[in-house]
Parts: C-alpha cells; sequence; structure tokens
C-alpha cells in the first residue's frame, strides 16, 4: 500500500504522521514543491522579527522525525493527476503511483490585477522565501505599503511596524478585518493601530504600481506613496489548478465529502485546498485555518487508512494580534437570523466583547483585548449547550462565558455533575 | 500510575489560595492573573469553582499548535508548553474549548497547567481538600461520563509522548 500526499504543510504532515501510526507497514510519501524542510506559514511574522529563525518555523523539531517514521518527504511537484490510473506526473518528468491519495496543497496568494504587480519591489508574504526577500527591503525606515488589512496583512502588520519600517496599508473593504470583525471591532482596531504611528487608509485601493527607486503606488483617491516595499496580502485561493481535466469534482475549493473523499475513488483532500463541512453553517466551505488543517489531516488519514472517522465539521475561528491589541472571531460572529446578541464596548480601553445567541445557544463570538478563557467560547458553541437562565445572564454581562460553561456543563473533568 | 487533579467545588471556599501558589511557583510572583488555575464565583448561589486543566484526552491545544511547542510529558500526562518552542500566536487559546490555556501578555507566550512536573502546588496550597492530585483511576468514571454526555466526539491523539525533563520542587529550597 503506498500513500501519497501532496502538500507538506501542517496538513500533509499531520496526515502522515497518522497514517503511520494507524499502519506500520504502508509507504507513505509527502510531495512537496518548496526547497525547505516541511514548515508553517503561521510562524513566518515571528521570523520577521527575528524572534525565531527558519528552523523555529518547521513543523516537526526533532532532527531525522520523518525518516524515523519512515515518511519520504519528496521535493517535487504533480503536475497531473489520473485517478483512473491512480498515477501521478510529477514536474521532474517521473511518474508515480498511489493506492490512496490526499490532496493537501493548501493555498496561495493572490495576485491582485494591478498594474506593476509583477515589479522587483512587490511581494507576496506566505512562503520562507518571500519572508526572506521581505527582510531584505524591510529594513528601518523603509518605506513599506502593504496591501490587505485582512487576517493575514494584519498578522504581517505586526513585523513590518516592529521592523521600525515606514508603514502605510491599504484595504479596499471599509475597516481591517472585514471577514472577522464586524465594523466596530475592526474600526477599534484601526484607531489603535493608528495610534501605534501605522497609516491605515481603508476603504481605498492600489491602483497602479510604477516601478522605480523608490516605487510610486498610485491610489483611486488621487495620492501616490512612495515604497521601497509593496506587499501584496489581499486573499488566498487553493491550490486546484493541477487538477484540470483529473476529473475531481472542485467548486471554490476541492469538493470532499464527511469523509473528505473527494469524487474520485480513493483519493481525499483535507485542509485550506478542501471544501469542508463548517460547524456553524452546514455548509462547505474552505476555511484556512490551522485548528481545521490539523483535523482534517487527521479524520482523512485515518479513512485513507480504513478506519472510518465521519467529520462533524470545524467551527470556523481566528485570533489576531495587531501590535498587541488581541482579536478573536468564532462561528457565526456576524449573527444569525431571528438570534439575539449581547455586547459590550469599552472604546477607551480597546475592550469589545460581542456574543452572538440563538435560541438559549451561544453560536458565535467576536472579541477584542479578551485574553482570559477565551477558549470557553469554542466549548460553547460547539457543545452546543442550552445556557437556559445563563443566557440572562450573559446578556448582561458577557464576559461570564466561563461561569456559564461551567455552570451548565459537565464536561469539566473531574468536576462532572458538581457544579 | 498516572495521577490527575480532582476539582470539588462543593469544597472550595474561595480562598484563592491556589491561585498564589501557582502563580507563585510557576511565575515568581503573587499574582493571581498569572495563576493557571482559577477559582470562579457564583455570586449568587454562594458557590466557588476552581477550575483548570484537565489535561484531556483530546489536547486540541497540542493538536492546534503550529510548531509543535505543546507535548505530552510522558510521566504526567501533562500537555506541557515549551516556551523556547512558543511563538506567542495564541491559537492554542480558541482552540481549548475548555478556555484554560491563556495568552501572557508579558512573556508572549502561552500558559497553562503543567501539572508542577507531578507536584502540584495549589493541591498543596488548598486547606479544605477541594483541589487534590489523585489516580487518574479514582476519577476515571465521572471524566468518562462527562465526555459521552456533553463533548463533541475529538479526534484521536497521534503524538507520541516523549520523555521531558521533570523540574522537582521542594519547598524547603
Amino acid at each position: 500500500m503506498h500513500h501519497i500526499i501532496i502538500g507538506a504543510g501542517p496538513t500533509g504532515v499531520v496526515a502522515a504522521e497518522t497514517l503511520r501510526k494507524l499502519d506500520a507497514e504502508s509507504q507513505i510519501t509527502i510531495i512537496g514543491d518548496e526547497p525547505e524542510a516541511p514548515y508553517s506559514r503561521m510562524a513566518i511574522p515571528y521570523l520577521l522579527i527575528n524572534q525565531i529563525d527558519a528552523s523555529g518555523t518547521h513543523l516537526r523539531k526533532t532532527g531525522g522525525h520523518y525518516a524515523d517514521h519512515n515518511i519520504e518527504v519528496r521535493q517535487d511537484r504533480v503536475a497531473r493527476v489520473q485517478p483512473e490510473r491512480k498515477n501521478l506526473s510529477l514536474q521532474s518528468g517521473s511518474d508515480v503511483s498511489y493506492d490512496k491519495l490526499l490532496i493537501a496543497t493548501g493555498s496561495r496568494p493572490v495576485s491582485p490585477p494591478v498594474p506593476g504587480i509583477d515589479a522587483p519591489g512587490v511581494h507576496a508574504c506566505w512562503t520562507l522565501q518571500d519572508a526572506r526577500d521581505i527582510m531584505q527591503r524591510a529594513q528601518a525606515g523603509a518605506k513599506v505599503v502593504l496591501m490587505g488589512a485582512g487576517f493575514i496583512g494584519s498578522i504581517i502588520l505586526e513585523a513590518l511596524a516592529a521592523r521600525r519600517t515606514d508603514l502605510t496599508v491599504v484595504e479596499m473593504e471599509d475597516r481591517m478585518v472585514p471577514r472577522m470583525m464586524n465594523a466596530v471591532a475592526g474600526g477599534l482596531i484601526k484607531a489603535w493601530c493608528e495610534n501605534k504611528g501605522v497609516k491605515v487608509l481603508t476603504s481605498t485601493q492600489v491602483e497602479a504600481i510604477e516601478s522605480g527607486q523608490p516605487m510610486t503606488v498610485r491610489l483611486n483617491n488621487g495620492n501616490t506613496l512612495a515604497a521601497d516595499l509593496v506587499i501584496a496580502a489581499t486573499g488566498v485561493r487553493p491550490n486546484i489548478d493541477f487538477l484540470e481535466g483529473s476529473g475531481i469534482r472542485t467548486d471554490y475549493g476541492v469538493l470532499v465529502d464527511t469523509q473528505l473523499a473527494t469524487s474520485a475513488a480513493d483519493v481525499y483532500a483535507a485542509g485550506d485546498v478542501a471544501q469542508g463541512l463548517d460547524f456553524s453553517t452546514g455548509q462547505y466551505t474552505v476555511q484556512a485555518i490551522q485548528p481545521t488543517a490539523a483535523d482534517h489531516g487527521r479524520i482523512a488519514a485515518s479513512n485513507m487508512a480504513g478506519r472510518t472517522q465521519t467529520h462533524r465539521g470545524n467551527l470556523n475561528m481566528n485570533v489576531l494580534d495587531t501590535l498587541g491589541l488581541i482579536s478573536s472571531s468564532f462561528g457565526a460572529w456576524m449573527g444569525v437570523e431571528g438570534g439575539d446578541s449581547a455586547e459590550l464596548l469599552d472604546a477607551e480601553r480597546f475592550r469589545y466583547l460581542n456574543l452572538q445567541f440563538e435560541d438559549d445557544r451561544l453560536v458565535g463570538a467576536s472579541s477584542l483585548g479578551l485574553t482570559e478563557h477565551v477558549g470557553v467560547i469554542r466549548g460553547l458553541i460547539q457543545t452546543r449547550v442550552r445556557l437556559r437562565g445563563w443566557k440572562q445572564k450573559l446578556m448582561q454581562d458577557p464576559t461570564r462565558v466561563m461561569e456559564a460553561y461551567l455552570a451548565n456543563t459537565l464536561a469539566i473533568g473531574h468536576n462532572a455533575g458538581v457544579v | 500510575m498516572l495521577r490527575a487533579l480532582k476539582l470539588e467545588p462543593e469544597k472550595c471556599t474561595g480562598c484563592l489560595q491556589c491561585e498564589m501558589a501557582c502563580s507563585y511557583e510557576n511565575e515568581g510572583v503573587f499574582n493571581p492573573a498569572k495563576s493557571r488555575i482559577k477559582v470562579f464565583t457564583f455570586h449568587q448561589e454562594g458557590r466557588f469553582a476552581p477550575y483548570t486543566c484537565t489535561q484531556c484526552e483530546e489536547a486540541w491545544c497540542l493538536h492546534s499548535c503550529p510548531v509543535e511547542a505543546i507535548v505530552i510529558n510522558a510521566e504526567t500526562g501533562a500537555k506541557e508548553v515549551l516556551d523556547n518552542v512558543c511563538v506567542g500566536c495564541k491559537v492554542c487559546t480558541i482552540a481549548c474549548p475548555f478556555g484554560t490555556v491563556n495568552y501572557n501578555q508579558d512573556s508572549g507566550k502561552v500558559m497553562k497547567c503543567d501539572l508542577c512536573g507531578g507536584d502540584p502546588w495549589c493541591a498543596k496550597a488548598c486547606p479544605t481538600g477541594a483541589i487534590t492530585y489523585v489516580d487518574v483511576d479514582s476519577t476515571g468514571l465521572d471524566r468518562m461520563r462527562a465526555w459521552a454526555q456533553q463533548s463533541p466526539a475529538g479526534p484521536a491523539t497521534h503524538v507520541e509522548p516523549r520523555p521531558k525533563e521533570i523540574a522537582t520542587y521542594n519547598r524547603a529550597q
């Protein structure tokens, strides 16, 4: 039995390890196209501020980890998948056949349709190589234009500010992290960044980038910005182009069922490339978050090894640190039709908590400045616990989520049934 | 024999000795905000509930970590944060459905209960026996029942336990 995993990110590595644990004998190969040990893109911001070196981004820290587990990590790129022959054509020219295949190719940055986007001083911030290129240009005092204040842009923002660059953020939407925060919270994040000396232009678009030393960035409001470095963080898309003609069904990402199986026999998909079940909506969407990637990897691998596991859907959630202001969002943070919400706002202290209920269940939340016990929000949402009288208490004081959880669940380990 | 913290809210008087002991032993300060165990107050009912990580089998925090900074201590079963590996991304703080992994803004790392390497100070500091450190088996049934009733089925753990140097604590020192 030969298991092949395309993609050496967290999903691929977790899947390979899970397969090895369930099946000591099979051949397991990870095919990744980057010339690095498998690493975590999530660690790149910390590399940019020299908190860690490249080895600190590695998914596994023990030398010889993959060899010890008899997992082959091969550097190559899959050009074509032929499910009917169970064959992969590799860019290096060779072919390889599989018994079970996992597509864990993740996503890649979208290049915005802006003239000059291919200029040498314009970079995405996605790979370790991108990070090295950015570090060269993002020196203290360098003029940096960051296109996009979504989740990824906002995470890089902190590193660029810490490198003491002269930073301007340009965001098309009317607020920062528009897909994670509402107008109140997104507005507070913007104010916070501006207080820290970062220029943030919302409802603004880059129209063109003109080469030069420095480059000239033309905005749709008529202004121009000088830039030694432009970083494009305008979104990512699943890596599915290589599946064209394979017959494997795709939509936004690769379509999977609750076993994470694709439309082709013995082919599975997981992680940022897979359009998997969303816990909150019941829809199949690409979440592109770390916990989902790891869960997908484990479940897909288990099914590949013949131990059926059903995916019950992942809760979409994010946590972000913008220059010390920590924000998080969970599930249906924007609310549901016919639901109720509770909101607590202390704009002066940049504190915000918004809870969304459906009936007497918590279904979503977003927060600013909350670092204590924030995970319990996930617990409350995902256990679908009925809050009963605690809903009213939370409407009055949303910060009491931990007490609400303890009072309403038995899932407190040895405490079971006592509180 | 693995041992675990047994928390019995009905015995808790809310004195916060456990929080003091935890923050002092682990962070070097008497600061309940730095404690990994927390006593929650239910004023109306006149109740207190000490609560911390149950070292759950699902290990949501460990599985969500992108840089392998949370590992299982083979001797105690505790899920421990490796400070020198943690980058402070905070994903584990939202992944833990019990809310027992917190971000420490001073250190830029996350912190959680590590059972003090097998000699938990909260249990030693508790004057009423609301926190005890006992054989897992003696609490196992409660635990299994709790999970069966409430928890969404978690994926199986897959990370091998690895040996880790265990710090020993001695009150005399």
